[in-house]
C-alpha cells in the first residue's frame, strides 16, 4: 500500500461523506419543516416536487443566486472569515466519527471511518470550542447591536455548558477506559441493547446532561436565545444574506448531525444491532457490511427527531434561567454522576 | 512527511506570533494567537503528545482565548496608539534583545543532534500522562488547582468589594 494509493482513498472518503453530510443536511431542514409542520397541524413545503421533496434543491439554489449585501459598517477580514469558519468546524467533526463497522476493510483501507484517532473524543470537543470563534466573531464584525447581543449571549452560553458537556462524558470515558470513540462503541457491543451505555451502563443521567448541553451548544430550541428573533430580530446572523448566511445555517444542522452522532456512538452503541447478534445475521458478509451502517443512520435519525420534537413542544428559556440551570442543576448533576460512576467501578472490581 | 508539517506549522506559529505583535486592533492580535496555539498544538501531536495537543486546543484556543474575545467585545477596545517607545526601553531593550540572540545561537551551535527530539519518555499516552499526575505528582498537581482557586476567589472578592462600596453610596 503506496502513500499516494492511501492518500486518493482518504481524499474519495471524504468526498463522499463530506457530499452525504450536506445532503443529510439539506433534508433534516425538510424534515424540521414538515415535522413542525404537523405539530403545528399544517402541511409544511409541499408544493416543489412529490412531498416537497425538491424543496431543499431550490432552497439551496434560492441562496446562491441571491444577492451578496456587505454592510459598509463592517469589518471586513472577520465578517468574511466568521461564516466560513462556523461551517468548516461544523463539517470537520464527521472525521472521526466512525458511522459503520470500522473492522470492514477493502484491500487495507478501512470504509467506514475517514480517520481512527487515539483521541477522537477530544477532539470533538476541541472542534466544539473553536467553533465558538464563528458565532462571536460573526456579530462583532458586523458592528450591530443586535448581532453584537446575540454573539455575546451565545458565547457566554457555549462556554457556560461546554463544561457540563464535557463533564457528562467522563463517566462514559471512565467505563470504556479509552477516549477512542470506536473503543468506546466496542466496550458497549457484547450485549446488545443491555450492554449500552444509556441502559447496562447506567449512564442515563450524563444521558439527559450531554442531550441538554448539546442542545444548548447547538443553539437550538429551548436553548435559541442567540437567535431569539422576538428580542435579537435575528442574532448574530442579522447582517448576513445569501450565502453567507446559508452557511451559518448549515453549520447550525451539520452540528445537529454532529450531536446525533456522538450521542449514538457514546451512549447507544453506535453501529451495533440493539438485538446483539441473535439471528446469526453476521455471517453474511454483505449484511455484516451494511446492518451497522443502518442502525447508525437509524439512531442519528431519532436524535434528529428528537431534535425536531422539542423545537416543536418546548417555549424558549429566559437568560437567567438559562444560566441557572447551566451552572447550578447540570454541573453539580454531571459531577455526581462522575463520583457515582467511579465509586461504582472501583467497587466492582 | 512529518519534516514538511513541521516546516509549515513552524512557519504559521511564527507569523501568528508576529502579527500579534505588529497589529493594531486588539481582536487581530488575539486571533493571531490563536492561530499560534493552534500551530503549537499540531506540532504537540507531530511529537506524539496527542493529549497534550488536545487539551492545548480546548483548553487555550477554545476556552482562554474565547474569553479574551469575548472581553475584547465587550469593551469594544478601538485601534492601539502606536507610540516610538521610551528612550530607556531602546536603551535596555536592544542590548537584551542582543544578547538573548547571542545565547541562542551559541546553544544552537554547540548543540548535537538537534531535530532528533521527541516526548516519547513513557508520557505520552493520555493512559500515562494521568498516571503520572495522579500518582507520582499527585500533591503538586492538588496544590497548583488549589492556588488556581485561590486566584479565582481573589479575582470574585476584589470585584465584589467595589460593587459593595457603590451598594453603600446608594
Amino acid at each position: 500500500m503506496s502513500i499516494w494509493w492511501f492518500v486518493l482513498w482518504s481524499l474519495l472518503k471524504v468526498l463522499v461523506v463530506t457530499v452525504v453530510l450536506l445532503m443529510g443536511v439539506a433534508y433534516t431542514v425538510l424534515l424540521e419543516r414538515k415535522v413542525v409542520g404537523r405539530i403545528q397541524n399544517r402541511w409544511g413545503p409541499s408544493r416543489v416536487g412529490p412531498f416537497g421533496l425538491l424543496q431543499p434543491l431550490v432552497d439551496g439554489a434560492k441562496s446562491f443566486l441571491k444577492e451578496d449585501i456587505i454592510p459598509t459598517g463592517v469589518y471586513k477580514p472577520l465578517y468574511l472569515l466568521a461564516p466560513i469558519l462556523s461551517l468548516a468546524c461544523a463539517l470537520i467533526l464527521i472525521s472521526v466519527v466512525p458511522f459503520g463497522n470500522p473492522d470492514i476493510a477493502l484491500g487495507g483501507f478501512h470504509l467506514f471511518q475517514i480517520s481512527d484517532v487515539n483521541i477522537g473524543l477530544l477532539v470533538v470537543l476541541g472542534v466544539t470550542s473553536v467553533g465558538v470563534y464563528g458565532i462571536a466573531l460573526a456579530g462583532w464584525s458586523s458592528n450591530n447591536k443586535y448581532s453584537l447581543l446575540g454573539s455575546l449571549r451565545s458565547s457566554a452560553q457555549l462556554i457556560s455548558y461546554e463544561l457540563a458537556l464535557g463533564l457528562s462524558l467522563v463517566g462514559v470515558v471512565l467505563r470504556a477506559g479509552s477516549l477512542n470513540l470506536r473503543v468506546i462503541v466496542e466496550s458497549q457491543a457484547t450485549h446488545g441493547l443491555l450492554s449500552w451505555n444509556i441502559f447496562g451502563g447506567f449512564q442515563f443521567i450524563a444521558f439527559f446532561v450531554y442531550l441538554t448541553a448539546a442542545y444548548a451548544e447547538t443553539n437550538r430550541a429551548p436553548f435559541d436565545l442567540p437567535e431569539a428573533e422576538s428580542e435579537l430580530t435575528a442574532g448574530y446572523h442579522t447582517e448576513y444574506s445569501s450565502m453567507k448566511f446559508a452557511m451559518f445555517f448549515m453549520a447550525e444542522y451539520a452540528n445537529m448531525i454532529n450531536v446525533g452522532c456522538v450521542a449514538t456512538l457514546l451512549f447507544l452503541g453506535g453501529w451495533t444491532s440493539p438485538f446483539g447478534d441473535i439471528f446469526g445475521l453476521q455471517q453474511y458478509p454483505i449484511l455484516a457490511a451494511i446492518l451497522p451502517l443502518f442502525w447508525f443512520v437509524s439512531k442519528v435519525f431519532f436524535f434528529l427527531f428528537l431534535y425536531i420534537w422539542v423545537r416543536g413542544t418546548l417555549p424558549r428559556f429566559r437568560y437567567d434561567q438559562l444560566m441557572n440551570f447551566g451552572w447550578r442543576w447540570l454541573l453539580p448533576v454531571a459531577i455526581l454522576n462522575i463520583v457515582g460512576t467511579s465509586l461504582w467501578l472501583a467497587l466492582k472490581q | 512527511m512529518h519534516l514538511i508539517l513541521f516546516i509549515i506549522f513552524a512557519g504559521l506559529c511564527l507569523a501568528g506570533a508576529l502579527n500579534l505583535l505588529l497589529q493594531k486592533h486588539p481582536i487581530n492580535s488575539a486571533l493571531s494567537l490563536v492561530v499560534v496555539m493552534t500551530s503549537l498544538a499540531v506540532l504537540y501531536l507531530l511529537l506524539g503528545a496527542e493529549f497534550l495537543a488536545a487539551a492545548q486546543i480546548i483548553v487555550y484556543a477554545g476556552a482562554i482565548m474565547v474569553l479574551f474575545t469575548f472581553v475584547i467585545m465587550l469593551l469594544n477596545a478601538g485601534r492601539e496608539e502606536r507610540t516610538l517607545g521610551s528612550r530607556a526601553a531602546i536603551a535596555v531593550g536592544f542590548p537584551a534583545v542582543a544578547v538573548i540572540l547571542a545565547v541562542i545561537a551559541t546553544v544552537l551551535v554547540k548543540a548535537q543532534g538537534l531535530g532528533a527530539a521527541s516526548l516519547s519518555d513513557g508520557v505520552t499516552s493520555t493512559e500515562d500522562l494521568s498516571r503520572v499526575l495522579f500518582h507520582e505528582l499527585l500533591l503538586p498537581f492538588e496544590v497548583t488547582s488549589v492556588l488556581i482557586l485561590i486566584a479565582i476567589l481573589g479575582a470574585v472578592a476584589l470585584a465584589r468589594k467595589g460593587h459593595g462600596e457603590q451598594e453603600a453610596g446608594k
